[in-house]
């Protein structure tokens, strides 16, 4: 049974008014159907409430606005549905623009910061190991649990912006320890080194273990040491996209998994999945929608490209341009369009042709001109989003891939990288 | 995991959805393309799933289709989700609509597709439209 502290329960008798009230019902709401014995204190907060899916948005926002919320916590803001830096790609019904707009306001009013990225995980601060947040947003969530070794359950929308408010969360799920330790072994076996080594195999990986884990917790063996944040996150938002991982590890890389026995808290895992190259072959294949070559579109950035990601398209493209048929988008926060801007980086791309989005991501906003065609991303999460959000055909290709096809005007990939041992 | 009243006739899902990016609150209809029920639509359904999944927009998209009357009457799920409850606190909150949401212990293998089925506070029934 859920026992509130006397402070927990004079806010939600109405103590410190209604939104906190509203807040105080919403999170211990919660916390009764997930079982939980108490809430505890956060120390920050991502919102993803605040991109628009429809009035209901506005109306929740609107409201606890309306009756003077503020959050409590240092909190951040996901993606919103539109680029404030760059209007004028919006291809957006006017009026839903508007309320998208509207409801960004009502988050900055409240005193969240207007970071606009689902990517909170790059900039300066964030959270330390061990440390509760209550973050929403599917790709953040795994990142800050299984990389950073921060805590949040793999909250939703609402609950993010009521855990900001009250500065609390229900003790429940990936926030205790018992339920942290791993339970599934996925484990690697024959992959090529070639494929080790190579930025795409984790994108694919974290796709195929989606379904194959549920909800469990996985830990990956087979992995080099040392694997990048970079690579974690691409496998993560995977993970996340086609299943429910909120939190994964991978022995010698992220800071719970030292060793597979720690991992695992030395208990012996309840099931064990063996992943060879064929599996990954054939998780790779499940990413794309289409094998028409006739490239429209080249959609990166999902989650926002990092620093070091700009890095690797820059030195990938070279001194080449674009092909004058293909129209590319590379989405980002603004943090990091400013530093990629200080590096000159910016320029070098847009001079090539390629589209900086910032605030917002390609996968759901009208910001695509032509969605006829096939559209490519080096990205698990957009391919697998993007064919329901936007009705487009695509094909999944590494960085490597994606830009090789961009100059080409073509569908080009490396099929062998998936074939040599 | 939110208890309530409500009836009505099953959709039964072969696998997980993410109601965001799965799921279109305007028409009530599944658009994720590589699940197995895409097209359905889920308004005035009981909605029986092995799970949830993905974004945690799904909250959002659960609480918009209620707001827009697009949304199911229950969801019943095999495994909890808590992104799907807050989706139905939420609707409950704002417009004093409430989905039952219920973790079925006994798993949905006995729950098809155009089954009629009955959910009283954390209890469901259900017989087959198909045997009587």
């Amino acid at each position: 049974m859920l026992r509130l502290d006397e402070r927990d329960a004079a806010r939600l008798a109405g103590e410190e008014g209604p939104a906190v009230a509203l807040a105080m019902r919403v999170v211990t709401r919660v916390a009764e159907a997930m079982e939980a014995e108490r809430l505890l204190d956060i120390v920050g907060a991502h919102i993803d409430s605040c991109l628009f899916t429809g009035m209901a948005s506005l109306d929740f926002a609107g409201r606890l606005a309306d009756d003077g919320a503020r959050v409590s916590v240092p909190t951040t803001l996901n993606v919103s549905s539109l680029d404030l830096l760059h209007p004028e790609l919006s291809r957006g019904d006017a009026e839903e623009v508007r309320l998208s707009r509207r409801l960004m306001d009502r988050f900055e009013e409240m005193g969240c910061r207007p970071t606009w990225t689902c990517a909170p995980y790059q900039l300066e601060e964030r959270p330390g190991f061990g440390e509760h947040v209550a973050w929403a947003e599917s790709n953040a969530i795994v990142f800050a649990n299984s990389v950073l070794g921060a805590r949040t359950h793999r909250w939703g929308d609402f609950i993010d912006l009521c855990c900001a408010i009250t500065g609390r969360a229900p003790a429940a799920g990936l926030h205790l320890d018992a339920n942290r330790l791993a339970t599934t072994v996925v484990r690697l076996n024959g992959v090529s080194d070639e494929l080790l080594d190579r930025d795409v195999l984790y994108p694919v990986l974290g796709g195929l273990i989606g379904p194959l884990v549920g909800k469990s917790v996985p830990v990956i063996v087979g992995l080099p040491d040392g694997v990048s944040e970079d690579r974690l996150k691409a496998l993560g938002a995977a993970a996340a996209s086609t299943g429910s991982v909120g939190l994964f590890h991978v022995a010698g890389s992220t800071p719970e998994a030292p060793t597979l026995d720690a991992a695992l808290g030395g208990r012996a895992p309840v099931a064990e999945f063996e992943v060879g190259p064929e599996d990954l072959r054939a998780a790779r294949d499940r990413l794309s929608t289409t094998d028409d070559d006739h490239l429209r579109t080249v959609s990166l950035g999902t989650p926002h490209y990092s620093v070091g990601q700009f890095g690797r398209l820059v030195e990938v493209l070279g001194d080449r341009r674009i092909h004058d048929g293909v129209a590319v988008y590379a989405s980002t926060g603004r943090d990091v369009l400013h530093e990629v801007e200080l590096r000159g980086w910016a320029d070098r791309l847009v001079d090539a042709g390629v589209q900086m989005v910032v605030d917002t991501c390609t996968y759901f906003t009208s910001i695509i001109e032509d969605t006829s065609g096939t559209s490519m991303t080096d990205s698990a999460k957009w391919a697998y989003y993007a064919p329901g959000n936007l009705g487009v055909e695509v094909v999944f290709g590494s960085i490597e891939d994606c830009v090789e096809s961009a100059v080409a005007g073509r569908v080009v990939r490396d099929e062998g990288l998936w074939t040599r041992v | 995991m939110v208890a309530g009243e409500a009836s009505g006739e099953v959709l039964r899902l072969d696998e997980p959805l993410s109601f965001w990016g799965g799921l279109d609150p305007t028409t009530g209809r599944i658009i994720d393309r590589r699940h197995p029920q895409v097209g359905e639509s889920v308004a005035d359904r009981v909605l029986v799933m092995p799970s949830g999944k993905g974004s945690s927009g799904g909250s959002s998209v659960l609480c918009e289709a209620v707001r827009a009357g697009t949304g199911p009457r229950a969801v019943l799920m095999a495994e909890p989700d808590e992104i799907i409850a807050l989706g139905a606190v939420v609707a409950d909150e704002l417009y004093g609509r409430l989905v039952p949401v219920v973790v079925l212990a006994e798993g949905i293998d006995g729950l098809h597709t155009g089954d009629r089925c009955t959910v009283s506070g954390q209890t469901v029934s259900a017989y087959s439209a198909r045997r009587s």
